[in-house]
């Protein structure tokens, strides 16, 4: 079947034809701005590209007013060798060697198709760091259901975690930690990020652009199909009503062994010289990597879109330019290069198409059948698009909810009382053993994996020959960012901090994945607006940098919207790997000691959750300088060999943290609850700048002396 | 003494069993699947992961690459061979051993810590642990359930050619918990749990895994 395409000349002799720009995701604003841009109404392929390049997902259009935070409130730091904007930020770790890592979202994907949208979702955020230049060494997935016994989550969360091993094993990466969260926000709205991480060496490092008139664009990697079409702009700019229509052709499918071959393949090709710009093709395929490449190089690209290798012969070029098939990647190369690239394919079995080159003219032009069916400015595609101050106000429920304060809730007062509690507690969805899913999950491969869960940071060896190594976790109370969304940003933010110098490692940089409800909502984004606030303020004054993030709003149904989620991934430079401290009790005769001050803090606690269904009040209070007060201990007796073992004091407060360190290797402990402490408050309070930490009988006077010299409390 | 690691599209432990080679002393030699070249190497592993996708039978692609057809001849003239997980898997799809590797009983891929009893030290890659010696290493696999029928596992057993057994839990419903075989001549061990991953104390649970790398090392220098 052939049509004849919509080309410029056609828009150009038939100005009014009607678009179907609303249900492409556009507003009529936008349209209408679009119209501007190319003084004439866009075709039917510029719609397509404009669409999805301007949707909530690519554009960030409803959050990059606040984003320029991360940006401008950036700490004095030498460690950011390429920060916000490109695909990843890169960190430099020392001896030559940097780190890249980020988080990405991909909820909407895995509500509709879980197995196939938690994989891809793990395909997305891998081609981000080897697009960069650096060869991805671990995963780790935050995850978060509705009530663990609620059909929903039967429903996703086996495809999700099946989908996240099924891709991600099959990747050869290790998957090293992440986080399991129960909540019954999330119903109809699970949230599934992905964070990938990668190394590279300083000279390694790439970046997304189209430079050199004359060089050729080659698309290579899968082959491009009808999966994901429109998934962009229609499956993460919408939120889902109930009973509307199934939506699953618009997500994409995984082939993770291409996902492989493209790894092997683009590291093997950038090792040899032969790329002047790489980008990989997630959202917005083949419209986001040209127009993107385009807008960041010398402006100018000119594409023959009947080159592209097709898996389905019948995609119309509208739908070629949105397909968001996967394990696709487009380069720039040097016609004097070319044949090397192309030998380096073939010796992956990549496919490889030679589908443009790179031109002076400004221009964005593509063609089919020797027609010109677009023909636009790329920067205004890819960059300038739409961005909205959307209007946000403190909820009115807000004030309510935090003088909603748990005080008056029964509390255990008997030993048999808490005894029944710290039992139910560690039995609760939330807090006990996640292993039935990371044990779904290969964490050996590649052979450099220090520490993975349940231990509070994943750990991988970077250099063999000196032991330096990375330390990340990533980690969100979102009961505590919806009691207070500034204060929760900065309570995940020092979470994070925490569990990382736990492990011994030093923090060094900040990933974000902010899930939201609909930025449409004032209350949403109001929450949003505190949250990155609260972000960007507490980097700032914890000194390490934001390196990037990803945004997904829309994460409701109906008007209900999940508590704001604001995951922080933050990583640490391990000098020596050798050296880290892991969270089990192992010695016995070890004493046992608490790092950090105990108030009486239980409002969003997981006791309160648990025991009363109870949500309400304000979180624990955040104190940064404690925080880093307690890293610099954390950090410096791990390097000294002092502690046998470190844990972070989070959900569930001491009694759990004994629990955890206590199952690990079986290995138990006596506590003793200090006497000026009620005991209930002592075994559940979770307030923050705590660890407990365990040393040999004749290395506890150093500790001791460490912590006091750093002001922390000892007990 | 150099030990060939074979790397097909979709090998993914491939890194892991080189570095194996080289904690126990020996030269590890990169071998590529289209290659009819095994580069004089003295020993040869299959490495774990997904070899072309497995998305038809797991390893049934892949005996037919073109290393393979020069690696059966070796093996069955002698070359000590041991296959790991998706490499247990091609030596039973080219035939080198026999039986077959099945979805988990369970149905989910498994990442345990396993205990293993090693049966077996009468061959080349086992020899330098003691009969009935206990040893923890990772197990990980979706596909890892031992099959053969009854008289072949009757003659495996005879002919003491069961090389290793799950302990405690049996993780893939493999038949007799086996973990690992051998060929008749003892040159060629197919193991479905991963002993590259225990050669070092950091990254591994233990380093019980090295044994297997020391074998055939000491031997290939005795011989």
């Amino acid at each position: 079947m052939t049509r004849h395409p919509d080309t410029v000349a056609d828009a150009i002799a038939h100005p009014e034809r009607e678009q179907p720009y609303e249900q492409l995701g556009l507003k009529a604003n936008e349209y209408a701005e679009i119209r501007e841009i190319l003084g004439r109404r866009p075709t039917s392929g510029e719609l397509a590209m404009y669409s999805v390049m301007w949707s909530e997902h690519c554009s960030y259009k409803s959050s990059k007013v606040h984003l320029r935070q991360f940006g401008e409130k950036k700490p004095e730091t030498d460690t950011l060798l390429v920060g916000i904007g490109e695909n990843a930020g890169v960190v430099d770790i020392g001896q030559g060697w940097a780190v890249t890592f980020k988080v990405e979202s991909h909820n909407h994907p895995s509500y509709v198709e879980p197995y196939q949208g938690a994989a891809t979702g793990i395909g997305g955020i891998v081609r981000d760091i080897i697009s960069m230049g650096a060869r991805p060494v671990a995963v780790m997935d935050p995850l978060r259901f509705g009530a663990a016994d609620h059909p929903d989550t039967h429903r996703v969360l086996p495809g999700v975690v099946a989908g996240i091993g099924g891709y991600g094993n099959c990747l050869g990466l290790p998957n090293i930690g992440g986080e399991v969260v129960f909540d019954p926000c999330y119903q109809g709205n699970p949230l599934v990020n992905a964070l990938c991480v990668g190394t590279l060496r300083h000279e390694d490092i790439h970046l997304a652009s189209a430079k050199g008139v004359g060089n050729l664009v080659v698309l290579y990697g899968a082959k491009t199909g009808g999966d994901g079409i429109g998934g962009a702009s229609i499956l993460a700019s919408e939120t889902f009503e109930d009973g509307g229509p199934a939506k699953r052709p618009a997500v994409q499918v995984g082939d993770p062994f291409m996902e492989k071959l493209l790894i092997e393949c683009t590291l093997e090709v950038l090792h040899a010289g032969l790329v002047e710009g790489i980008q990989d093709l997630g959202a917005a395929g083949i419209s986001c990597a040209t127009s993107e490449l385009a807008s960041n190089g010398d402006g100018g690209m000119h594409v023959v879109l009947d080159k592209v290798p097709l898996r389905d012969h019948t995609l119309t070029p509208e739908e070629i330019l949105m397909s968001e098939s996967q394990e696709r990647m487009a380069a720039v190369v040097r016609p004097d290069r070319i044949d090397e690239f192309l030998a380096i394919c073939a010796k992956w079995d990549v496919d490889a198409a030679i589908i443009g080159e790179v031109t002076a003219t400004g221009r964005l032009v593509i063609e089919w059948q020797g027609e010109v069916i677009v023909d636009v400015p790329p920067r205004t595609v890819a960059h300038d698009g739409p961005v909205y101050e959307r209007p946000y106000a403190r909820p009115s429920w807000q004030d309510a909810l935090q003088a909603d304060v748990p005080d008056s809730l029964p509390r255990p007062k008997t030993a048999d009382e808490l005894r029944e509690t710290v039992l139910r507690l560690a039995a609760s969805p939330n807090l006990a053993s996640k292993s039935w899913i990371t044990a779904q999950y290969d964490r050996y491969v590649l052979g450099n994996t220090v520490l993975a869960q349940p231990e509070d940071a994943g750990v991988v060896r970077v250099d063999e020959e000196s032991g330096l190594g990375v330390a990340i976790s990533t980690d969100c109370n979102g009961r505590f960012a919806k009691l207070d969304p500034y204060a929760g940003a900065q309570l995940a933010l020092a979470e994070a901090y925490r569990n990382v110098a736990a492990t011994g490692g030093d923090p060094l940089a900040v990933t974000n994945c902010l899930n939201f409800g609909s930025p449409e909502d004032p209350d949403v984004m109001w929450q949003f607006e505190r949250a990155v606030t609260g972000l960007a303020d507490g980097c700032l004054q914890l000194g390490i940098p934001v390196t990037g993030g990803n945004v997904s709003f829309y994460n409701q149904t109906g008007t209900a919207a999940i508590h704001p989620t604001p995951v922080v991934g933050v990583l640490g430079v391990v000098d020596d790997v050798a050296q880290r401290t892991q969270m089990a009790f192992r010695e016995m005769g070890d004493v046992v000691l608490l790092l950090g001050e105990t108030r009486d803090e239980l409002a969003g606690s997981e006791w309160a959750h648990v025991v009363h269904g109870h949500l309400g009040g304000l979180p624990p209070r955040v104190d940064l300088e404690a925080e880093r007060a307690l890293a610099t201990v954390l950090v410096a007796a791990s390097r000294g060999g002092l502690v046998g073992a470190a844990h972070d004091l989070s959900e569930g407060g001491v009694a759990q943290a004994v629990v955890e360190m206590a199952l690990r290797h079986g290995v138990g402990a006596t506590i003793d609850a200090p006497a000026a402490l009620d005991p209930f408050v002592f075994l559940f309070s979770e307030s923050t700048a705590r660890a407990i930490v365990t040393a040999a009988p004749e290395q506890v006077e150093r500790v001791t002396a460490l912590a006091r010299e750093h002001g922390v409390a000892v007990q | 003494m150099k030990v060939g690691v074979v790397t097909f599209p979709g090998s993914l432990d491939d890194r892991d069993a080189a570095r194996a080679v080289r904690v126990a002393g020996g030269e590890a030699v990169a071998l590529w699947h289209g290659d009819h070249d095994l580069r004089d190497v003295d020993a040869v592993v299959l490495p774990g992961g997904f070899s072309y996708g497995d998305y038809l039978r797991c390893g049934a692609i892949a005996r037919f690459a073109p290393i393979m057809q020069e690696l059966v001849k070796a093996a069955e003239g002698g070359l000590p061979v041991l296959g790991i997980c998706n490499g247990f898997q091609i030596l039973c799809e080219s035939h080198l051993l026999p039986g077959a590797l099945v979805r988990n009983d369970n149905l989910h891929f498994v990442c345990r810590d396993q205990r293993l009893r090693i049966e077996s030290t009468s061959t080349m890659w086992t020899s330098d642990y003691e009969v009935g010696q206990e040893i923890v290493v990772p197990l990980k696999n979706g596909e890892g359930g031992y099959v053969a029928d009854e008289a072949t596992l009757d003659r495996l057993e005879g002919e003491g050619r069961v090389v290793a057994r799950y302990l405690e839990v049996n993780p893939n419903g493999s038949r007799r918990d086996i973990a690992g075989i051998s060929n008749e001549r003892g040159n060629v061990v197919g193991l479905m749990p991963h002993p590259e991953h225990a050669v070092e104390a950091l990254t591994g649970p233990t380093t019980d895994g090295l044994g297997f790398f020391t074998s055939i090392l000491k031997g290939l220098v005795e011989a």
